[in-house]
């Protein structure tokens, strides 16, 4: 029987293109016949691109026929979390407001994984505008988490993470603006790594919160998140906020073992509130790096608490000015029927946008007004910077902090209705979009129920490397990515 | 003004200018600037707001802003810092415009002008940044009636440079002459063409009244749309009598923006829904902020040319130029550079500045810099031509038929003066020959000269003159005549 493409991961299915066992074409198109048969249950794709996907994939099994494949991604499919630019492909942010929109250029992440040579299969479903946790405030449809079809997949990249763990995709790209890859990386129990910011350029991106967002990869383990980085990273002349950081080769240290590294557990990420089995498994995984030959020792990150008041702020005021050019003056969604051009974009914003994203776009815009501006927004930076050192004085002592992604494991749809509930769910991620640093979510157990639970290993800036090489060496002490859910 | 109830109070004026600069490429995307092409053709992601797209700052503009800010004799930040401005209006692709708020490029400035009455005036300059320029409506018949209105995005992105002067200035007059001294020095600097007609340079005014002697401000109207110097004046002039007849009626002035109608020439105070009123600023997260290398900085204060204060004043004092023809020659760099060049290569400063003013001038535009540099006539052959008439090979009437040749031909003085056998006669014995003639054929004003009617001579003169054809070198005839006539 020929291999099934899609139980690989990105490095085992090169492997198997190297060796002639598959072709790309064979895998893309054992993606897409999963990808038709079950996303139905799933609903992790918005758009599916057959026609760009087949027609990338044989050009990839021409460059492996003639053994000159052009990266360790070539023929590699892979899935973008729809708010990512493609080029006459739809982008809509799972938003009404761009249901008919059409870039006219790729991303920058996008170029460069199709300069790679992957295969892009489709579009992931996302909360409007990447504001959620999640998915469930996608304007079109809900996303279920591959684990348990009640339950939310995570968000606001839960179409992509739920597209990696059922199997629909090799790899994913998604974002994260307060923890949008790693929360849904950890509900879904694949790798998610959210990138320094500055790491990865945003060009392309449509902008959430301009400060914060940064895209990274959703993988079935640490050395395909490592790979895609590799891909994505590295300064762009298009986007002025990206760094001028040499890229290293991610994957090269993988495989070094942890002696010698300085974990610190900060206590704050396991106050009241957190669910006694995601307690377990964190502390149990703690405990088998400091078996692995880490040090660990207690921390403190003292401004946690004020992480989520912050970010409610910043975030939703860098979003009401990003989300002011939809106006139904220029592309997307435009109401008819309006008498003049105010009445035109009032109409077309009400009809556009969802409830999550009005209520963040008036918080944004009261925090910005004239008399407001201090007492918000200003004092709201002035937090920020105190968040940003309590992790510059963590890592004078520690290498790594290691905690919890998510308070909790994945909930109900529809258990979280009160928007306060479901920011909270962000308390332990939001810190470090805050300081901008790398972290990595990867699987560490399972409640009782079988639900996923991620652990979250952040780095200092531009340090992926050491973040890269502490989660493998988790990953391969542990074993727990090699479990996938069940769907057929 | 010739009424005018404005005695009793001085005049507060404070003038915000926005220039276009001459970069090649908008603030910040590589579109080109030039004006006048076909709708929408200029434009990209970027200058259209599309989502996603992020801003790069032109450097060229940066040092154009930084030389203005020298020559204005600001002071440079060293780091500055964009910011949003928020406001709907869909010439506007992004909703908000990138500007500068609390770290603007430069600030505490002043330039020196020349008041009407010689005296001169100091206006300080508060603060320079930049910013980007919004696209163009265009309605379908009247804005009243349009049944739809249009966008052009060419000049959406386009670099604008903002000055905004302190409330230094005491008439309208002053005013105008501010304007025409800053334009004068944006022109030396290459930094923008100063066309009013085609926007590319714009003004507003700040205008208020208070009792003579008094220190405080009266409440101020902005006043928009002038379009010329001469509207400058007008609006300020009627704008002023307006407010001293209102305050001595006892009212008291609205804090307003009002709009210049040129033609009624009156001001008619804005709509209140014409104008916003909460920018909502804050720090523009997609752009770092901008660190100015103290030492680039200091080469572009090197680099600056000489202003055009300073060369009148050297053209009056090195060349003993009167004051008014320093001040024509000084209108554009091009025009001064002209002069001295010319003046080096025939070292008569008044005949040269005589020939400029009242030959060049009569041909080509004094502000037009690219006309003035392709002039086919160089300054090297206008040299030439003036030692034509100084060595006497031409007669000074000729010269100015030369001229006309030489800018319709390009040709030099001397190849048409040749060709055309303009070459003054100054061969006596030939002279004396068609001298003798004339004496024979009119015997009239021979006969009248005789009795002692010496202006007869002068008929006789212009008799020989014509006899050659203009060439006759008149100091000869001159010469000739008299000694015949006396001999007779």
């Amino acid at each position: 029987m020929k291999t099934d493409a899609t139980r690989l991961t990105v490095h085992e299915l090169t492997a198997a293109y190297a060796r002639g066992a598959v072709t790309p074409t064979e895998a893309a198109e054992a993606y897409l016949e999963r990808i038709a048969k079950l996303d139905g249950r799933v609903g992790a794709y918005l758009t599916v691109t057959r026609d760009h996907a087949l027609a990338a994939a044989r050009a990839a099994d021409e460059r492996y026929r003639r053994g000159t494949p052009r990266s360790p991604l070539d023929g590699v499919p892979i899935a973008l979390k729809d708010v990512l630019s493609t080029r006459g492909v739809p982008t809509t942010c799972g938003s009404r407001i761009l249901e008919r929109y059409v870039p006219p250029f790729d991303a920058t992440a996008m170029a460069r994984l199709a300069d790679a040579g992957a295969v892009l299969l489709g579009k992931t479903n996302m909360d409007e505008f990447a504001m959620g946790s999640s998915t469930e405030h996608s304007a079109f449809r809900p996303t279920h988490n591959p684990w348990d079809p009640g339950r939310v997949p995570g968000g606001s990249s839960g179409g992509s993470a739920a597209a990696v763990a059922a199997g629909l995709a090799a790899a994913a790209l998604g974002t994260d603006t307060g923890g949008s890859i790693r929360q849904p990386a950890a509900f879904c129990g694949v790798v998610g790594l959210k990138p320094t910011y500055g790491r990865v350029s945003r060009y392309g991106l449509v902008a959430f919160a301009s400060s914060l967002d940064q895209i990274g990869p959703l993988a079935r383990d640490v050395r395909d998140a490592a790979l895609l980085l590799g891909a994505i990273a590295g300064r762009d002349p298009l986007d002025a906020t990206s760094v001028d950081e040499p890229v290293p080769d991610y994957t090269a240290a993988l495989g070094r073992d942890v002696r010698g590294l300085r974990l610190g557990v900060p206590r704050e990420y396991f106050a009241e509130g957190i669910d006694p089995d995601v307690e377990r498994a964190v502390r149990r995984a703690i405990a088998a790096l400091a078996e692995l030959g880490a040090a660990v020792e207690e921390i403190s990150l003292p401004t946690t608490e004020y992480g989520v008041a912050v970010y409610y702020i910043l975030a939703p005021a860098e979003a009401s000015s990003n989300l002011a050019r939809y106006d139904g003056v220029k592309y997307g969604l435009r109401v008819p029927g309006a008498r003049d051009l105010i009445e035109m974009s009032g109409r077309t914003r009400a009809a556009g946008f969802g409830a999550e994203v009005k209520r963040r776009i008036m918080l944004g815009t009261y925090v910005l007004s004239a008399g407001y501006y201090e007492a918000y927004y200003g004092r709201a930076q002035k937090v920020r910077t105190l968040v940003r050192r309590d992790f510059e004085r963590a890592f004078a002592r520690v290498d790594l902090v290691v905690a919890p992604t998510t308070p909790n494991v994945p909930f109900a749809h529809g258990e979280k209705q009160d928007p306060l509930s479901m920011y909270l769910n962000d308390a332990y991620t939001i810190p470090v979009n805050l300081a901008g640093l790398p972290a990595i979510s990867v699987p560490c157990g399972f409640s009782p129920a079988g639900l996923p639970i991620g652990l979250q290993l952040i780095g200092r800036p531009f340090d992926e490397p050491t973040v890269l090489r502490a989660a493998h060496a988790y990953e391969q002490a542990t074993g727990w990515v090699a479990r996938r859910p069940e769907l057929a | 003004m010739s009424a005018r109830p404005a005695s009793g109070w001085e005049v507060v004026i404070g003038l915000e200018i926005h220039a276009q600069l001459l970069t090649r490429s908008k603030m910040f995307c590589g579109c080109p600037t030039a004006f006048g092409a076909p709708p929408n053709t200029q434009t990209c992601p970027v200058c259209l707001g599309m989502p996603g797209v992020l801003p790069v700052v032109n450097r060229r503009a940066v040092e154009l802003g930084v030389r203005t800010a020298l020559a204005l004799n600001c002071r440079v930040s060293e780091r500055c810092r964009f910011a949003r401005k928020h406001y709907y209006y869909p010439d506007m692709p992004k909703n908000f415009q990138i500007s500068q708020y609390e770290e603007p490029l430069a600030r505490d400035g002043w330039l020196e002008v020349d008041l009407p009455d010689g005296s001169v005036r100091r206006v300080g300059i508060e603060r320079l940044h930049l910013e980007e320029d919004v696209g163009k409506l265009v309605h379908e018949g009247t804005l009243e009636t349009a049944q739809a209105s249009l966008v052009d995005f060419n000049r959406s992105g386009v670099p604008l440079m903002e000055t905004v002067s302190r409330p230094d200035i005491r008439s309208p007059e002053e005013a105008a002459a501010f304007l025409k001294a800053f334009r004068a020095v944006l022109i030396y600097l290459d930094v923008c063409d100063g066309n009013m007609e085609e926007g590319s340079l714009r003004c507003d005014a700040n205008v208020s009244l208070r009792p003579r002697g008094s220190d405080a401000f009266g409440t101020k109207v902005e006043i928009k749309n002038m379009n010329s110097f001469r509207s400058v004046q007008r609006a300020l002039e009627f704008e002023v009598e307006r407010q001293a007849r209102a305050l001595e009626a006892g009212e008291r002035i609205v804090q307003e923006t009002r709009l210049w109608d040129a033609d009624r020439g009156v001001t008619r105070a804005m709509r209140s829904k014409e104008y916003a009123h909460d920018y909502r600023y804050f720090p523009e997260p997609d752009l770092t902020p901008l660190a100015l290398d103290p030492a680039w900085v200091e080469d572009l204060r090197r680099g600056l040319p000489e202003l055009p204060r300073a060369r009148r004043q050297r053209l009056v004092s090195q060349y003993g130029l009167p004051p008014y023809d320093a001040d024509v020659l000084t209108q554009t760099r091009a025009l001064a550079e002209y002069f001295e060049a010319a003046v080096r290569e025939f070292p008569q400063a008044k005949t040269v500045s005589n020939w400029i003013m009242s030959e060049l001038l009569r041909v080509l535009p004094g502000d037009d810099e690219g006309a003035l540099r392709a002039s086919p006539v160089t300054p090297g052959r206008l040299a030439g031509l003036l030692r034509l008439v100084e060595d006497g090979t031409i007669s000074g009437k000729i010269a100015k038929d030369v001229f006309d040749r030489m800018v319709r031909t390009g040709e030099d003085a001397r190849t048409i003066v040749e060709r055309e056998g303009l070459t003054q006669v100054a061969d006596t014995a030939a002279l004396s020959r068609i001298v003798d003639e004339v004496i024979a054929q009119n015997p009239r004003p021979v006969e009248d000269y005789r009795k002692g009617k010496t202006v007869a001579a002068r008929a006789l003169v212009g008799l020989v003159m014509k006899a050659t054809g203009g060439k006759a070198n008149p100091g000869i005839v001159n010469r000739l005549l008299e000694e015949k006539l006396s001999k007779l």
